[in-house]
């Protein structure tokens, strides 16, 4: 099975039975208290969402660093900014609908423009929320913060690296942006898979190339581009795709601001098609700023997994992400149609 | 209760009455910009920057200095003014105001300019990075204060009061905000748009200390700061009433003058009045 080794990802990664399920919003939670436990200017603020956002954890071991703002996001982001200009690191948590949704404007100027060394957490996003409906799921929240200058932006594939990023982050200056979902979903990454901001990792490897930027000697005929818990879909929808002869490599792109321009053109380069994955609209995502790179660098035909222009509903998780055109079978039909517009 | 001298009054006045002239010359020289708020603040910046503050304008970054949160960041001539007068960069700078490649940007910017505490301009968000400041003072038992300065016009911004019900729930009583209650705002007199009133009472309901003072008295606005550092448990609001355009007959009290451009008669009048102003905005001590 062409699991990239140096990924170190768990065995029985297509086994969804036997994976363990955990939401990526526990995560942030061991996260901020692993950063918290280091550097004591490391501080939490919620917006009357501790324990649904898991901020709980860290509020409950320093409550003098923890500050309940009330149902106030405008307000949270801002005094974050002002507690940064004082010396500390605030992780400011809430629904990505309202953080950063409600509070756009006060996270461009008191925090990014002023150069706050802010922490946005963003949980409970996509449509995989589930039965709360369109007005708790955001799908927006990747394409109004990817644009602001200073700001970095990640989306974890599960609660691993959901862990890892939150940590990181408190290591960097400057603000950042994380979102994180309610819904459990497989952990197939472990402690040693590698993390690095700015990077891409290669999650699954098309056969007979010992290494990405080796010799070259096989291509795979599709790249597939993903982050966030769907990511594993893809995995999956590689496996799939390799049984039918269709041979596949499968990014991480957890790290879309700063993205890994080198390693996606790379791919494309190698591929010669692309298809993208997240749970957000098609439009200003993950996807759009793949494109961005590749459109300048090594245009290849691309395919958008993604909501497309639509609202999400109350559903069950799973329905959900079927309904609006993100399952396996969707990215293993995208693939399919990217490699015939090569 | 006052302890300024005779001499530090009139000082404070002729400073002030300086950064009048100097905010109309860079405004006029820019082209653009607001008038009437730099104007009736100007009073309030001088106490600050003059015997207020805890600062060092050769050493802006020094960590235990006060902070000066300046939220209605449109009327940052005065505070540009201020500044330079206090020796935090050459007067001759003030030429800059607004130019392409300035450090004295059109609305203020923490990273262009040392001293500048927090980027502001968009209304409603100064005061909870003050909050914030304050929060994190107090985490780290910090002697320091934070001062915020606000429009009245802003008050009409649900933020201002998200951050003011914390800082009541907090009892951030290192924090002292200020707002110019000079009653005009873009489209009109603040009571007319939007009213305000009772303001005194709004923040009392949310848990502050407030007091109430002419804006343009030395005495008024340095008594009020040494009662704000005497309340604890509370965070203090200072009202000061003011006159908009305050030393320039034919602005004070019109609301066209909040961003309004310069005649070239208009300029030499104002400069002319402030010259010869002899002491015309004086304290009622007297």
């Amino acid at each position: 099975m062409p699991v990239n080794p140096k990924a170190k990802l768990v065995e029985k990664i297509l086994d969804l039975k036997s994976l363990e399920q955990k939401p990526t919003r526990d995560g942030y939670g061991l996260g901020l208290v692993q950063a918290g436990d280091e550097n004591p200017d490391v501080a939490a603020l919620c917006a009357d969402l501790t324990e649904s956002t898991r901020t709980e954890a860290f509020a409950k071991k320093y409550p003098e660093r923890f500050v309940e703002m009330g149902v106030a996001e405008q307000n949270m982001a801002s005094v974050a900014a002002g507690m940064s200009l004082v010396g500390k690191i605030p992780y400011i948590t809430s629904y990505a609908m309202f953080s950063p949704g409600r509070n756009w404007e006060q996270m461009r100027t008191t925090i990014c423009y002023n150069d706050a060394n802010v922490k946005i957490i963003g949980s409970h996003a996509g449509v995989s929320v589930g039965p709360d409906g369109a007005t708790h799921q955001a799908i927006e929240d990747i394409a109004i913060t990817r644009p602001i200058p200073n700001m970095r932006v990640f989306a974890p594939c599960d609660a691993h690296e959901a862990k890892k990023i939150t940590y990181a982050i408190s290591k960097v200056y400057g603000p950042c942006y994380a979102r994180f979902a309610r819904e459990k979903t497989p952990v197939f990454t472990t402690e040693e898979t590698p993390f690095e901001i700015g990077k891409a990792q290669v999650f699954w490897m098309e056969p007979g190339r010992p290494s990405i930027g080796g010799s070259g000697q096989a291509k795979p005929d599709v790249a597939i581009i993903a982050c966030g818990p769907l990511l594993h879909n893809a995995i999956l929808a590689a496996a799939e795709l390799e049984k039918e002869g269709v041979t596949v490599r499968v990014l991480n792109a957890v790290s879309i601001k700063p993205m890994d321009e080198e390693t996606i053109i790379q791919s494309a380069k190698d591929a010669g098609s692309v298809v993208t994955v997240e749970e957000h609209q098609v439009s200003g995502g993950m996807g759009s700023a793949v494109a961005e790179v590749l459109v300048k660098n090594y245009p290849v035909p691309m395919e958008f997994i993604g909501v497309q222009n639509r609202f999400g509903e109350s559903g069950l998780p799973n329905e959900l992400v079927d309904h609006f055109g993100m399952g396996v079978k969707h990215i293993v039909a995208a693939a399919k149609r990217v490699v015939t517009r090569k | 209760m006052s302890h300024l001298h005779e001499d530090k009054i009139k000082f404070l006045e002729e400073t002030a009455n300086t950064i009048r002239q100097d905010v109309i010359e860079m405004v006029v020289n820019a082209g653009s910009g607001h008038v009437a708020g730099p104007l009736d603040m100007a009073d309030i910046f001088t106490a600050l920057y003059f015997h207020v503050l805890k600062h060092d304008s050769k050493n802006p970054d020094w960590p235990e200095r006060d902070r000066l949160v300046l939220s209605n960041g449109h009327i940052c001539p005065v505070r540009y003014a201020a500044m330079a007068r206090a020796g935090y960069f050459p007067v001759e700078e003030l030429k800059t105001l607004r130019k392409f490649g300035t450090r004295l940007q059109g609305h203020p910017h923490r990273t262009a300019l040392p001293g500048v505490e927090t980027t502001s301009g968009p209304l409603g968000s100064g005061l909870s990075q003050a909050v914030g400041m304050a929060i994190a003072a107090k985490m780290d038992k910090k002697s320091f204060n934070i001062y915020c300065l606000m429009s009245d016009g802003e008050q009409e911004a649900g933020q201002t009061w998200e951050a003011a019900m914390l800082a009541g729930k907090l009892k951030l009583d290192n924090l002292t905000a200020l707002i110019d209650r000079n009653n005009i705002q873009i489209d009109g007199m603040t009571e007319d748009i939007m009213p305000l009133e009772p303001l005194r009472q709004k923040y009392e309901a949310f848990n502050w200390h407030v007091l109430e003072i002419n804006g343009h008295n030395f005495e008024e606005i340095v008594n009020a700061y040494e009662t704000a550092h005497a309340i604890y448990e509370k965070p203090v609001l200072i009202i000061a009433h003011t006159v908009a355009g305050k030393g320039v007959d034919f602005m004070e009290f019109q609301y066209p003058w909040h961003s309004k451009t310069f005649k070239p008669e208009e300029v030499t009048e104002s400069l002319r009045q402030l010259r010869t102003l002899g002491g015309k905005i004086k304290g009622e001590h007297q």
